[in-house]
């Protein structure tokens, strides 16, 4: 076995969290496939980090974990907030880009 | 005295009047009209100092310029401003200032019931400044802005009493005919700078000389000038405003559409001598113009009846008399400046008589209600009659010694030209000289003699003609002693076209067709049967007192010969017409391009529009699709 | 440097659980379910963290994702309400397609890229982590992104006072307290004190007879409401405290007068509410009465 594994294992984490934003209508359920695809990526990054010996992958890792804590909250705090005033956390009855 | 720290004074000192007058308001209204008599006496004094100063210095030298300021610096062109002091434009200052000033004093007591006194005062103000800077300048480019400036003064006078609708058309009318010749002046001014590449005088004489430009150059830019010059000094075929310019207050009248800037034509064309003495196509124009407009002006002159428009008629012909004498050449230069002086001085005196007459007769102009007014207001008819005399031609009154001359050289065969010119000029310039006097005479006789048929204005009461006060007598007075002695003493020893010599040059003296004395005698003959002919119908006879119908000659001379249908039809309707398909072109083709275009975007749009649901996922799906599409065109030639 | 066969074993063991547990975020009905799953993809990604020689990373995935992230995710989905199941029904047109064929595609690139791709040879994170893993990733963090760190500190401050202001709720009406209530009460009239118990202690205390008044006259409402909708309340007439009927009728009596109807016409009452001992259900001819539920709040209830 390689480190490649562990790089197709992101991808493909990557593309189910891509293919869960894209075709479920539960706004918490399609956050959630964002958080996948973010761990996808620390898992990319955290496997270059060792492929190449550097520590800094692991802090870019790092990073990110702490900037998806603060998405966590601000996405969750937007969806209580419409889920008060529609009754419903459905992303497709939120369609307001329409004018 | 130094010229170069007094000449600048003659433009600053009524400049600054006028602004004064015009920025302090009505806080200048008691004693503004005496500030503007101030100035304009000011320049005149200075006027005055330079005339000394310029007589003291021998004849060639007589001929300064005076730097004002550096003006336009842009590559190798390089226009300062600066003033030019020599004998013609000294006689200008002198003739602008000095009837100005009188027409000032006179303005005094006739416009003392205007409200608006004071401004009025600060126009003849700047009518005064702007006149002085265009006789004054050293280059085309500052006379310009002084043939500008009058054109201004001459809008805002004539609609002075802007309240009334004809009168403001007037103005407007003044100052559209005034724009068509600057057209002329400023196309004149490119073809000098292509040429020359400056405008100064001194430059594009020496240009000239230097034989910078063709003779084709030369012609159009000598017709240029005359286009200016037609629009300025009325003259044939832009002449149609000046009977309606007389809408303004008769000082206006006297000052500006008599004496003064109706002259600046003219200047011009005696100015530019030396572009026209290198055209000889463009002289001969002028001289037809001024034939042409002189007895166009006459014809015109002997069917109205407003007294007001007769005398603007009469101004017309007289200019056309003094551009057909520019158009002569050397020859005639001096005589044209010099009936343009003893001109200023009779006509202004005439036009304050018509004043002075109308201010007794309570407003009237027309002439078939004056009649014998000569025993109420004996001062008008004393000194309107010795200005009457004088243009008529009669001896020795200034009109004599400028109009015999000027008729005597239009005798002159012109060099290398043909007998014709001589005979033909000679005897329009004789004819138009009876045509003056029966027009004259018969608007001294409507108004002085014969019977009285003076009637009721509309709200019913009687005219009480009465002599007007002192402050517009002197004025008269004064003009009227210019009007009998002036041209004698001026042409005593040929002293006037000696101190004219260092601009118009010297010229060899050339025998007419005719001996002097004939032409002397016929010419006196011609004004005495104009005399006797207006004596019989208007003195002896009873005038009617509504206009009879009269033969189709007086019915065109009344409505200006047709000019104003002349002119509608051959500019105004073709340019409607030309702007109303320019507009049709403009809404079909230019709009309907760009409406097209609109419409089209709106269409794309539309169809654009029903990608755009709303709905974040098929956003985001549309974005991934992107992004596969791109990572794959990126990839695959790696593959 | 190769991974070791313990962690080959790890990765296959934990990599199809992955997968799996990943596929029921597209599957799970329930949200709660999906949660789930992404909660198992995560712990499961510590291990990896760990076995990749990242332990700190490890460490912080378990408390800030499954800790705090997933807690956080729990509890926003309690408070939307956990049983909302989502039905997988499409109803976008083309999306689900296009979803699938977008998705697949991007697995497709990505693992042909990633699989395809020639690496260097792995170098390992023996050395770089001497110091001790921690050490080694506080050291860059610290050293080489302080100011990152910083505005990342404020990020989070940001987005915690975003989300408060996101979920402030404006309060629209006046805030209702005991006075405000009670105030109330008294303005819209009727009865203030707590009803009665039903029985009159003296003589029965059972709870189909109705309290008396100080005038010994039966208060219906004091009888349960389940009751008297059946109609199985006491006659009232039968248990009136008629202390002043009988002092009326003993005067009479002295005067000579014997008998109900006089003693009546006397008293000038009638007998009200004839009522008899068991009516059939429903056909009762009960007054209408206010009857205080409890809780404050008074209304009006028509009993049929």
């Amino acid at each position: 076995m390689t480190l490649t594994n562990y790089l197709v294992l992101s991808g493909i984490l990557f593309s189910i969290g891509a293919a869960t934003v894209l075709l479920r209508r539960n706004a918490i359920i399609v956050f959630m496939g964002v958080e996948l695809m973010l761990n996808a990526t620390n898992l990319a990054l955290v496997t270059f980090s060792r492929l190449h010996g550097d520590l800094t992958g692991q802090v870019m890792a790092f990073f990110v974990m702490v900037v998806a804590a603060a998405e966590v909250v601000v996405g969750l705090a937007i969806i209580v907030s419409i889920f008060r005033t529609r009754k419903s956390a459905s992303v497709d009855d939120i369609n307001l880009l329409k004018s | 005295m130094d010229v170069n720290s007094l000449a600048p004074l003659l433009v600053a000192v009524p400049l600054a009047s006028a602004a004064v007058l015009l920025l302090l308001g009505r806080r200048s209204d008691r004693w503004g009209h005496w500030l503007g008599l101030l100035a304009s006496t000011a320049a005149f004094v200075v006027g005055a100092l330079l005339l000394v100063e310029l007589l003291g210095r021998p004849a060639d030298d007589r001929s300064i310029r005076v730097h004002l300021f550096d003006w336009i610096s842009a590559g190798r062109f390089d226009l300062s401003a600066g003033l030019l002091v020599d004998p013609l434009s000294l006689t200008f200052v002198l003739l602008v200032t000095f009837v100005g000033s009188l027409i000032h004093l006179y303005s005094v007591a006739y416009m003392a019931h205007d409200a608006a006194r004071r401004r009025f005062f600060a126009y003849l103000n700047l009518f005064i400044a702007a006149m002085l800077i265009l006789v004054l300048a050293d280059s085309y480019l500052l006379l310009f802005v002084g043939w500008e400036g009058v054109g201004l003064a001459s809008y805002l006078l004539i609609g002075f009493w802007n309240h009334h609708t004809p009168y403001a058309v007037a103005a407007k009318k003044a100052f559209v005919a005034n724009r068509i010749g600057d057209i002329g002046l400023l196309v004149a001014l490119m073809l000098m700078f292509a040429t020359f590449g400056s405008l100064d005088f001194a430059s594009v004489s020496a240009g000239i000389d230097g034989g910078l430009a063709s003779t084709a150059t030369l012609t159009a830019m000598g017709l240029m000038l005359l286009l200016a010059a037609c629009g300025k000094s009325a003259q044939f075929p832009l002449q149609s405003w000046l009977g309606d310019a007389m809408a303004g207050p008769t000082p206006v009248s006297a000052l500006i559409h008599a004496a003064t800037m109706v002259t600046a034509g003219v200047y011009l064309i005696v100015r530019s001598a030396p572009v026209f003495e290198g055209a000889p196509t463009a002289q001969l124009v002028v001289t037809i113009v001024g034939a042409i407009t002189l007895v166009f002006g006459a014809i015109v002159g002997c069917a109205k009846d407003d007294i007001k428009k007769a005398l603007a008629a009469s101004t017309m012909s007289q200019i056309g008399y003094m551009v057909l004498a520019a158009g002569l050449g050397p020859v005639g230069y001096a005589f044209a400046i010099f009936h343009l002086v003893t001109h200023g001085f009779f006509k202004a005196g005439m036009f304050l008589g018509a004043g002075s007459v109308m201010h007794g007769m309570d407003d009237q102009t027309d002439m078939r209600r004056f009649g014998a007014l000569r025993k109420y207001m004996v001062v008008t008819w004393v000194t309107f009659g010795l200005g009457w005399l004088a243009i008529l031609g009669v001896p020795p009154f200034s009109g004599f010694w400028s109009k015999d001359k000027i008729i005597e050289s239009a005798f002159v065969v012109p060099e290398g030209a043909g007998e014709w010119r001589a005979w033909l000029f000679g005897a329009v310039a004789l004819i138009g000289a009876g045509i003056t006097a029966f027009y004259m005479s018969r608007l001294f006789f409507m108004t002085f003699h014969g019977k009285k048929r003076w009637t009721t204005d509309a709200e019913g009461h009687e005219p009480h003609p009465h002599e007007s006060p002192a402050l517009m007598t002197i004025p008269m007075i004064v003009l009227a002693i210019g009007s009998v002695g002036l041209g004698f003493v001026l042409q005593l020893g040929g002293g006037f076209t000696t101190w004219l010599e260092p601009v118009t040059g010297h010229v060899e003296h050339h025998e007419p067709v005719l001996p002097v004395l004939v032409i002397q005698v016929v010419t006196l003959l011609a004004v005495a049967v104009g005399l006797v002919l207006a004596w019989r119908q208007y003195a002896s006879l009873p005038v009617p007192e509504t206009a009879p119908e009269g033969s189709a000659l007086t019915r065109a001379a009344r409505v200006d010969l047709y000019q104003d249908a002349v002119n509608d039809a051959v500019l105004v309707e073709p340019g409607q017409h030309l702007t109303r398909s320019l507009v049709y072109g403009d809404r079909t083709a230019v709009d309907g391009t760009f409406t097209g275009l609109g419409r089209l975007t709106v269409g794309i749009g539309e169809l654009v529009r029903r990608m755009q649901t709303g709905y974040a996922r098929q956003y985001a799906a549309t974005m991934l699709l992107g992004l596969v599409v791109l990572a794959v065109v990126v990839l695959a030639p790696r593959i | 440097m190769t991974p070791s066969t313990a962690e080959t074993v790890l990765f296959w063991v934990l990599a199809p659980i992955m997968v799996l547990a990943a596929s029921g975020l597209l599957f799970a009905r329930k949200a709660v379910h999906a949660a789930l799953c992404v909660i198992t993809v995560m712990i499961s990604l510590a291990f990896l963290y760990v076995a990749q020689e990242a332990p700190f990373l490890g460490v912080v995935q378990v408390v800030v994702y499954t800790g705090a992230v997933m807690m956080l995710f729990l509890f926003v989905l309690m408070l939307v309400g956990v049983d909302a199941s989502d039905s997988l029904v499409e109803t976008l047109r083309a999306q689900r397609w296009v979803g699938w064929l977008a998705a697949l595609g991007l697995g497709v690139v990505l693992v042909g890229v990633v699989g395809r791709a020639t690496y260097p040879d792995a170098v390992g994170l023996a050395e770089a982590n001497a110091p001790g893993n921690p050490t080694g990733v506080a050291r860059i963090i610290f050293g080489q992104h302080v100011f990152g760190l910083e505005v990342v500190g404020a990020l989070l401050v940001t987005a915690a006072l975003g989300a408060l202001v996101l979920t402030h709720r404006q309060r629209l009406k006046p805030l209702v307290k005991q006075p405000e209530r009670a105030a109330a009460r008294v303005a819209a009239g009727g009865r203030l004190t707590p009803l009665p118990a039903p029985g009159v202690y003296a003589r029965h205390n059972a709870m189909d007879v109705p309290a008396l008044d100080p005038d010994g006259n039966p208060i219906d409402e004091s009888v349960p409401r389940v009751l008297r909708i059946r109609g199985q309340e006491a006659g009232t007439a039968e248990y009136r405290a008629d202390t002043y009927r009988r002092a009326v009728t003993a005067v009479l009596a002295e005067r000579g007068v014997v008998g109900d109807g006089e003693v009546d016409a006397a008293l000038g009452t009638v007998e009200d509410d004839p009522r008899p001992a068991a009516a059939p259900p429903g056909t009762t001819t009960g007054p209408t009465a206010d009857i205080d539920l409890g809780g404050g709040s008074t209304r009006t209830e028509t009993e049929r």
